[in-house]
């Protein structure tokens, strides 16, 4: 019976085929706009590290005092100061601080150029914290941060333009003139958005090419790639030395913390932390600190462009629009057949048949919709570029689960779309219908 | 017009389709009027000025590898003199960022140095004495950096300088009362004055993100050329010699020193590059929405165009019956103009609300600004002729009904 009413209602779809056009444009413009942003918009918001979210924190302290600070907040990254203070604490299982490098490579190849590689000065916890898969070798452990040794990790792509592919680990590299040993090549790894660096736009960078130690890099004064920030009382010193103990703010720091009570006692560590220096004179305020997991970091620096989230609300609307329509559309469509929805019951079709009929018959509409949504959405997926930094409009891309929601999201608006027209008409009297003809 | 009271009696009988019609006006003219709103804002902030001779100008970035940063200054030179001497250009700087590039320095200013709070926002350029040449910069007073005044310094180890030139907003917002020139203002931390020798009439700060446009006339230039990792050089062109200079200047400064590296995405950029790449999201958003505005008024448009078609084809009889008691062809189009003008205030009327609450929401998520009445007005327009347009062919299909459909049943 259910293919039969398929049948039907593919059969009506040839009558009036003004209407039909109508509603099966108005639902493929509806369902692909949607689709178009709501890709884009799951590429940026989605959650980078989703089994260890919640265990992950950065934990910030304000520097710079109600009178400095924006709006209440705590500045978005650490001094050199608190960060040093806060590993040398270790006061989390796991914990780790960085920032961004950029360093020119030296090919064995002499003929070869230089080249630029970008990439972070971190502690080995980096990796074990936020999962990095390796292809060679492992990460640096306790031992290579407290030597200050010149280890690297480097990329799997890096790897590639070096070494063709092969096992580099203990071999040497030169990055800046500084040689290093090679301990681990990455797999592919580059969550987006790159929630770990958050403070210096790089949600959308390119991935890293190359892990050094923290402590290497300040040993060799190797400057952050990153941003700087002093804030409007900013007091940058004259040199390196006072820059790095004056309150200016560059380095990202992370805690990993898998249950509440460690939150909690972190909580009060930095809160213990804060009222000390504020003992021994370096701040004058209350302890304002803030210890946020991955989530709500990104919910707090805004991860998600406003661009994406306009046009994700406006795409809704024009969902909705085409959805009005639709129903509108129906309604005229199915009315239309009062007389012989009326024969139909006088015959003794029930109403639950008309129902079935006339909603399956919604279906294939929606379905015909579904596919040229299907066909604007590819198409759509070309003019994302237009509107999205290339980073973005990369990660947004046609595949399997975007072509089954396009599809259920058109049949299923459809369907719903068709509940009243289809209650219009299953409420035809076949007796009225019957006399007035 | 006397044909209201009848229309709205028929109305009554067609509420589903009546309140349809109404409610994607009322919809359609929401999302319209914000979307126009948005292509506005976009269009504008795309058409504003950096103070900038645009025409002409190439820009370069350039890392330099296997040096200690401080020891940069002399590469620095040695580029500047080569791309100077080159035939073709006209002048060259080199500097910490320009207008769009996307990053650079900030930092607060005030009048008095003791003040807690900076009392303004600002970016700051170091640059040479070619700088207003180069960049085309108007200087309404006071004069340009003299040779002598330039000095090098390495980035963490700038301190205010002596000579600055600001432009025209930063010196209204700290000097209200006059001309700043002359004037003294603490940069940073506030511990050196700086006296303020000239004030150019506009020039943008490196960034176009939503954060920076509270200061984004406000720029400092001061008389140092950084050393450190990065350079980036701005570069004249003679007239028509733009193509030629962008191959040459680049082979230039590889020919004279190796150890650099010049990023082949971004490394080298015409200006017109430059502000394409920084406004692509802005121009992107507005053909968007464009394109969402114009498909979404074709789809409400097709759908007064069925709706009434149907109302149209039910109503034959009726039409037969008032053509036979004497109603002309005019009378019966009127009718269906009228009735979808009533729909259409209707819709315009909820939608003009929607809008505006639409509007305020916007404001409230994305620290938009407040829809102008004018675009509702705009829309109101707009969407009514677009009703009595599509209307049209099938009140025309109605009025070609001939009297003698009165005596046929359907």
């Amino acid at each position: 019976m259910f293919i039969h009413n398929l049948r039907l209602g593919a059969f009506s779809l040839r009558r009036n085929p003004l209407l039909t056009a109508l509603m099966i444009m108005s639902i493929g413009f509806g369902v692909a706009a949607s689709m178009i942003t709501f890709a884009v918009f799951r590429a940026v918001s989605g959650d980078p590290i989703p089994h260890k979210s919640s265990q992950l924190f950065v934990p910030l302290i304000d520097n710079r005092g109600p009178q400095y600070n924006r709006k209440g907040e705590p500045p978005s990254a650490l001094t050199y100061t608190d960060a040093v203070a806060l590993m040398r604490a270790h006061k989390a299982e796991r914990q780790t601080v960085l920032f961004p490098v950029a360093m020119s490579v030296m090919p064995g190849d002499a003929h070869r150029m230089p080249f630029k590689a970008i990439g972070y000065a971190t502690y080995g916890d980096f990796f074990p914290m936020f999962d990095v898969p390796f292809l060679y070798g492992n990460a640096w452990g306790t031992s290579e941060d407290e030597a200050r040794g010149a280890v690297v990790v480097i990329s799997r792509a890096l790897n590639q333009k070096l070494f063709g592919g092969e096992n580099s680990v203990g071999r040497r590299i030169i990055l800046d003139d500084k040689e290093y040993r090679i301990l681990g090549v990455t797999s592919d790894w580059d969550p987006k958005p790159r929630f770990y660096d958050m403070f210096n736009d790089n949600a959308y960078a390119s991935p890293a090419q190359v892990y050094i130690p923290f402590t290497y890099a300040i040993d060799q004064k190797i400057d952050t790639y990153g941003n700087n920030n002093c804030g409007s009382d900013g007091k940058r010193g004259e040199d390196r030395d006072s820059w790095l103990r004056g309150e200016c703010v560059w380095i990202s720091p992370w805690v990993e913390l898998d249950s509440q009570e460690k939150v909690d006692a972190y909580k009060q560590f930095l809160q213990g932390y804060a009222n000390d220096q504020r003992r021994a004179g370096r701040f004058n305020w209350a302890p304002n600190n803030r210890l946020r997991n991955v989530n709500q970091w990104l919910d707090y620096q805004h991860a998600v462009p406003p661009e994406s989230r306009i046009s994700l609300s406006l795409a809704l609307g024009f969902l909705v629009i085409c959805l009005v329509n639709t129903i509108g559309l129906l309604l005229a469509k199915f009315m239309r057949r009062a007389p012989e929805i009326g024969v139909r019951r006088a015959l003794g079709a029930s109403r639950a048949d008309i129902y079935r009929q006339f909603l399956a018959e919604a279906g294939m509409v929606g379905l015909a919709g579904g596919v040229l949504g299907l066909l604007l959405t590819g198409l759509g997926m070309f003019g994302v570029g237009l509107v999205f930094e290339p980073q973005i409009a990369r990660l947004a891309h046609l595949d399997i689960s975007l072509v089954l929601l396009t599809l259920l999201v058109a049949i299923a608006a459809t369907v719903l779309a068709a509940f009243y027209p289809t209650w219009r008409a299953a409420q035809v009297q076949p007796a009225w219908q019957l006399k007035s003809n | 017009m006397l044909q209201i009271k009848p229309i709205l009696a028929a109305l009554k009988r067609h509420k589903a389709g009546t309140i349809l019609i109404a409610l994607q006006i009322a919809l359609t003219l929401a999302i319209v009027c914000n979307a126009l709103f948005i292509i506005q804002q976009r269009l504008d902030r795309i058409a504003r000025p950096t103070g900038l001779i645009e025409t002409n100008l190439l820009t370069l970035q350039n890392g330099w590898v296997g040096v200690d940063d401080k020891s940069t200054g002399p590469l620095v030179r040695a580029d500047l003199q080569a791309i100077r001497q080159l035939p073709g250009v006209e002048d060259a700087i080199a500097t910490n960022s320009y207008p769009l590039r996307g990053g650079g320095w900030s930092t607060g200013v005030r009048t008095n140095p003791d003040a807690k709070k900076s009392e303004a926002h600002t970016t700051q350029y170091f640059v040479d004495d070619h700088a207003l040449a180069t960049m085309g910069l108007k200087l309404i007073a006071g004069r340009n950096f003299r040779a002598d005044e330039v000095t090098e310094v390495d980035p963490q180890g700038v301190v205010s300088a002596s000579q600055i030139i600001v432009t025209k907003a930063l010196a209204d917002k700290m000097f209200p009362d006059g001309s700043g020139l002359g004037k003294v203002l603490f940069v940073d931390d506030g511990t050196k004055p700086s006296t303020i020798i000239g004030i150019v009439e506009r020039l943008e700060v490196p960034w176009n993100s939503s954060w920076s446009d509270a200061f984004l006339d406000n720029a400092v230039l001061e008389p140092y050329q950084l050393t450190g990792g990065y350079t980036s050089y701005m570069v004249r062109s003679k007239p028509g010699q733009l193509a030629a200079i962008t191959k040459s200047v680049p082979e230039t400064l590889f020919k004279l020193n190796r150890m650099r590296v010049i990023p082949s995405e971004r490394g080298v950029r015409t200006y017109d590059m430059v502000r394409a790449q920084a406004y692509k999201s802005d121009r992107g958003m507005a053909i968007l929405m464009g394109v969402v505005c114009l498909v979404l008024l074709a789809i409400t448009a097709a759908g007064i165009v069925g709706l009434t078609s149907f109302w149209v084809g039910q109503r034959r009889k009726q039409i037969g019956v008032r053509r036979a008691l004497g109603a002309t062809q005019r009378d019966i189009l009127s009718y269906f103009m009228t009735e979808n003008l009533l729909i259409g205030i209707a819709g315009v009327v909820i939608g003009a609300l929607l809008a505006v609450g639409m509007n305020l929401w916007l404001v409230t998520q994305f620290e938009m600004a407040r829809l102008s009445l004018l675009y509702v007005a705009i829309g109101v327009v707009a969407l009514l002729l677009l009703g009595q347009g599509a209307v049209l062919a099938p009140a025309m299909r109605a009025a070609r009904v001939p009297p003698v459909e009165a005596t046929r049943s359907v």
